[in-house]
Parts: C-alpha cells; structure tokens; sequence
C-alpha cells in the first residue's frame, strides 16, 4: 500500500550539511500498524513528513496507493494530504476552537457542506470517547483529551494513513496506553494503515505489528516486531530490547552459574507467540532426569503474540542434558548454551 | 458650582469636539485595523521559513514600515498635505486629519501585528498544511484567530496612541477635543478650558483600554 524507495532528505546550512534521511526504503501493507522508533535525532521526525511532503525530498519515491507523492503538484497535494491523517506529539489544535470546532476544521477544508460536517463530526467525538465534551476549549482538556480530539480530527476526511508523530510522547504511562488502545481499535474497526514514529519501546511493543529501527537517518534493521525483538542485530536495536527486558542486559549476573563443568550448564530459552504460554520447565523435569534451576526470565506481550526469555541452569549427567536440549529444540522453543559472558 | 470650575467652557462646544475626536478615532483605528493587518501580515508570510518567504519583498517592506515610523507624526501630518489634499479636498477639518492619523500609526500596529502572528504554535500551522489548507484558509482560518487577543490588545495600544494624535492633529485645524484646548483654551488663555479637554481625552483613554481588556479577554480560551 505505502511503498516507499531509497528517500533521502538532506538540511543545507550555510556551514553544514545534514543527512537527516539517509536512502529509506520500506513497504507497509494495508491495515499494518508500522512502528519506526529511533533515538532522537535519528531522523524518524523528519522521515514521517516526508511522507505527505510537509517536507520536500531530496530524494527517492513514496509510492501511496499506486500514487508517487513527489510527482504530484501543489494542487494535487493538498487534496491527496486530505486522505493522510496526522497527529503530533503536542497535538496542535487550534485553541481558538471548541472540540467539536477543531474537528470540524479539517471539513472545512476538504469544503463539506455544513450540515454533512455534524453529522460526522459527531460521529467522530464518539468514536473516540469524548462525548459531552463538544463545547470544551482545549485549554479545559487533559493532555489524553487533547489527543483523542487530534485523534478525531485526523480521521474526518476518512485517511487511508494515519501518521503518528510521536502521538504519545507527551502523556502519562496510563494515558499512553489508554490512546494506543484507541489506536489500535482504530486499526482494525477502520482497517487504517497506522504509521508511528516514537523512541518508546512500550509503544512499539504494544501496538505495532512491525518495526523500523533507525538511527542517524539510515534504517538498520526492520520487519516483523517478534523477529526483530528476538533476534536484535544492531547495537541501537539490542539497547531498544533491553529497554523492554532490563534483566537481560545483566547477563554479568549470571557469571557465577557458568562452569567448566559439564554437569551443569547455562541455558538462554527463546520463548516466541504460543511457545510463550507452554509450561516447559515442568514438562521437562519431569520427563528426564534433570535439574532445572531458574535463573531469570521475563516475557513481553506484543501485537504479534508474546515473546520471552528464559536464563536456566540444567544439572545432571552430560548425555541427559544434551537430551534435554534436544527435545526443547523440537517444541519450538529456541536453544541457546551460554558458556561465556562477554 | 461647576460654572465656577470651568467658567469659560460652552459644553456644547465641546460636545462637539468629543464628538470630532470619537469620528477620528473611531475612522483612524478601523483603519489602522485594516491596514496594519494587511502589512502585519505581509512582514509575516514573507519572512524567513514562512508561508511566502521573499526575502526582497521583506526588505521593502520592512524598510517602508521602520521610516515611516521614524517620522514623527507632526511632521507626517505636514508631509502628507499634498496627499491628503488631493484625497479629501481639504486640509482642514476631521476627515483631513485621517490619512496622517492611518499612516501614522499602521506601520507601528503592523509591527505589533507581526509579533503577534509570530506567537502562534508553528505546529498548528503545520497540522493545517498536513490537512491540505491552503495559504487563504491558514491565514483566516489559522493565523487570524489565533493570534486574535494579541491583535486586539495591540489595536487598543494603537487606539490610545491615536487619541493622543488626533489632538496633536488638532493643533494644526482637524478639530476635537485637541483643537478646542489649543484654540479656545491656551491661545485665549483660559487653563479651565485645556483642563476639561483634558478630562474628556483621559476620559475616552479609560474606555477605550476597559473595552479592549474586556474584548481580548473574552475571546482568549488559551
């Protein structure tokens, strides 16, 4: 649905030149919620306005619906920017507006009929939860109130895209997640094609069904969200994971398990979707005759399922653990023998 | 007892001046209204990273606004004769007092018009643009509005200014509050005179700050 292929964006100043966005190439399909989480700096701000030109590129293509974006005239981009929703980290209503006012605005540009605009409009502030709030100023509104009307506002002239520009950023814990269940419920009521930029781990995890990882304007790593959480191969990536999971960078901890012994020996178990919810370790201890002493472990709910990692120490004779080993790998679950600790 | 105050003043005299000095005001603050908006915005669309940046165009502009400031409004008023001739027909009277007092004062409400827009949320405007606003539908839409208190309360600083002017202009034969203590009061050296225009001045001051608090507060849900 959105393709897009090798775009680059370049800031001239007098005395340097940035690289803001640096050859991205990615395809979303429809009805993907897809994540790009970066640093801050790291050009993700810049890459979403490309996507509906509120900045020009340098370079490259951004296909949407068979359309290429940077063909089109200043005319014709206004209409097709009518079909991208947006919303931003500080919200940006008008504050001049009432709720229902700052919905209807978006209405009023694309020139719907004022009797064709309440009707939708309030149809929008139900949707997104905000009824008996129509005459509210934004001043009298809480931050997730804010966004929710954003929310609203965005999706008036019925996108095929909604971008999110760090929609979360400014909220609490709680009201991060009360809007990225609204997003998400979004998603499949109105099989909208969601793109968010965030430096939040959490949001990625919660929502997306895949991820975009980017750092100094270049895309290091992408796909499905499980297979990148599970397999991080960049350093900007494994520090993102271990945002999720903070044991897991204490593998030092485990220093004292790991022997030269080959009765013992120290196992990371991979645990992706349903694999998750097995109960392995009794299955296992009760079926060899084995030792299992549970070191860490701590398991993360994403859109695409769950994903888990689980630090053991197997005891007993050698052949028996390598058994062990064995018979975990055919249920799915990912082996890996951890004898060193770098 | 008030015949004892002011003996020499004839209150329908100076009804009628109060009432020159209001049509002045009145005519010259829509005026500068207009016209100040119009170069306010203009200093702000074609400036650096906005709508219609130019830098050329903001050079002149800016140039035209700052002289015309520097002058100091008697001497405008003296400058613009022949203009205000050609215009009115006339170079006496309320309705020549006009052109100085817009020309007067519009580069200053620009300036402050122009502060005013330039404290509007840029990410409104972008919100705007991501929702395919045109540049029309910004200005009225966006820009106007929401800097709406700050153009108020900046027409109110002009207004006052303004009454100020048009006694000045006064001096010179526009009529209204300032030409009466000027004529009536000090050449014929009746204090008692200067000293009820002055009243009357202070007086339409008050209400012309008390109404454009009220305004600007009333349409602020900032």
């Amino acid at each position: 649905m959105i393709k897009i292929n090798n775009l680059s964006k370049t800031f001239k100043t007098k005395d340097q030149t940035v690289q803001a966005v640096d050859d991205v190439s990615i395809d979303i399909e429809k009805g993907d919620i897809y994540g790009v989480i970066g640093y801050s700096g790291a050009g993700k701000s810049t890459f979403v306005r490309l996507i509906n030109r509120l900045e020009d590129p340098t370079d490259g293509e951004i296909i949407l619906n068979g359309q290429d974006m940077t063909d089109l005239s200043k005319a014709q981009l206004r209409l097709e920017r009518q079909k991208i929703g947006m919303i931003f980290q500080h919200f940006n209503l008008l504050w001049s507006r009432t709720v229902y006012e700052n919905i209807a605005f978006p209405l009023e540009i694309a020139g719907v009929p004022k009797a064709d605009r309440e009707e939708k409009v309030l149809e929008l502030i139900e949707l997104v939860g905000l009824k008996g709030r129509e005459n509210s100023y934004p001043s009298q509104l809480s931050g997730g109130q804010k966004q929710r009307v954003g929310i609203a506002r965005s999706l008036a002239n019925d996108p095929k895209v909604l971008l999110c520009d760090e929609a979360t950023s400014a909220l609490d814990p709680e009201t991060t997640d009360d809007i990225l269940e609204l997003l998400v419920s979004i998603n499949e009521k109105l099989d909208l094609t969601i793109i968010l930029i965030t430096h939040e781990m959490h949001v990625i995890q919660k929502i997306s069904h895949r991820v975009a990882v980017m750092e100094q304007g270049h895309v290091v790593e992408q796909g499905d969200v499980l297979d990148v959480f599970m397999n991080p191969q960049s350093k900007t990536t494994k520090r993102f994971v271990q945002q999720l999971n903070p044991q897991e960078g204490s593998v030092e901890e485990l220093k004292d398990f790991i022997t030269s012994d080959d009765r013992s020996k120290v196992v990371k178990l991979h645990f992706v979707g349903h694999n998750a919810k097995r109960a392995l370790i009794s299955d296992v201890s009760k079926q060899f005759d084995i030792n299992v002493n549970i070191l860490q472990g701590s398991i993360s709910p994403t859109q695409e399922g769950a994903y888990g990692t689980l630090y053991v120490e197997f005891q007993g004779e050698p052949e028996t653990i390598e058994d062990v080993m064995n018979y975990v790998e055919t249920t799915g679950v990912g082996v890996e023998v951890i004898d060193y600790v770098d | 007892m008030l015949t004892n105050i002011f003996p020499n003043v004839e209150m329908d005299k100076m009804w009628v001046a109060t009432y020159e000095t209001l049509y002045m005001t009145f005519i010259s603050v829509l005026g500068t209204f207009i016209l100040g908006i119009l170069l306010g915005l203009l200093l702000y669309l074609t400036n650096k990273g906005n709508l219609w940046e130019n830098k050329p165009l903001n050079s002149i502009v800016a140039t035209i606004v700052n002289v015309s400031r520097a002058i100091p409004f008697i001497i405008l008023i003296l400058l613009l004769f022949p203009f205000t001739d050609f215009l009115i027909g006339t170079i006496r009277g309320p309705n020549a007092a006009l052109p100085a007092l817009i020309v007067g004062s519009a580069p200053f409400y620009a300036r402050l018009v122009e502060i005013g827009l330039k404290e509007v949320d840029k990410g409104v405007i972008e919100a705007a643009k991501a929702m395919g606003a045109k540049t029309r539908t910004i200005i009225f839409k966006v820009l106007l509005p929401e800097s709406m208190p700050a153009l108020i309360s900046g027409i109110t600083v002009t207004a006052i200014a303004l009454i100020s002017y048009t006694a000045m202009a006064g001096v010179i034969g526009a009529g209204g509050l300032g030409d009466l203590a000027y004529m009536e009061g000090f050449q014929r050296r009746n204090t008692d005179v200067v000293l009820a225009s002055t009243i009357f001045i202070v007086i339409i001051v008050f209400i012309f700050q008390f109404l454009g608090d009220w305004i600007s507060k009333r349409i602020d849900h900032r």
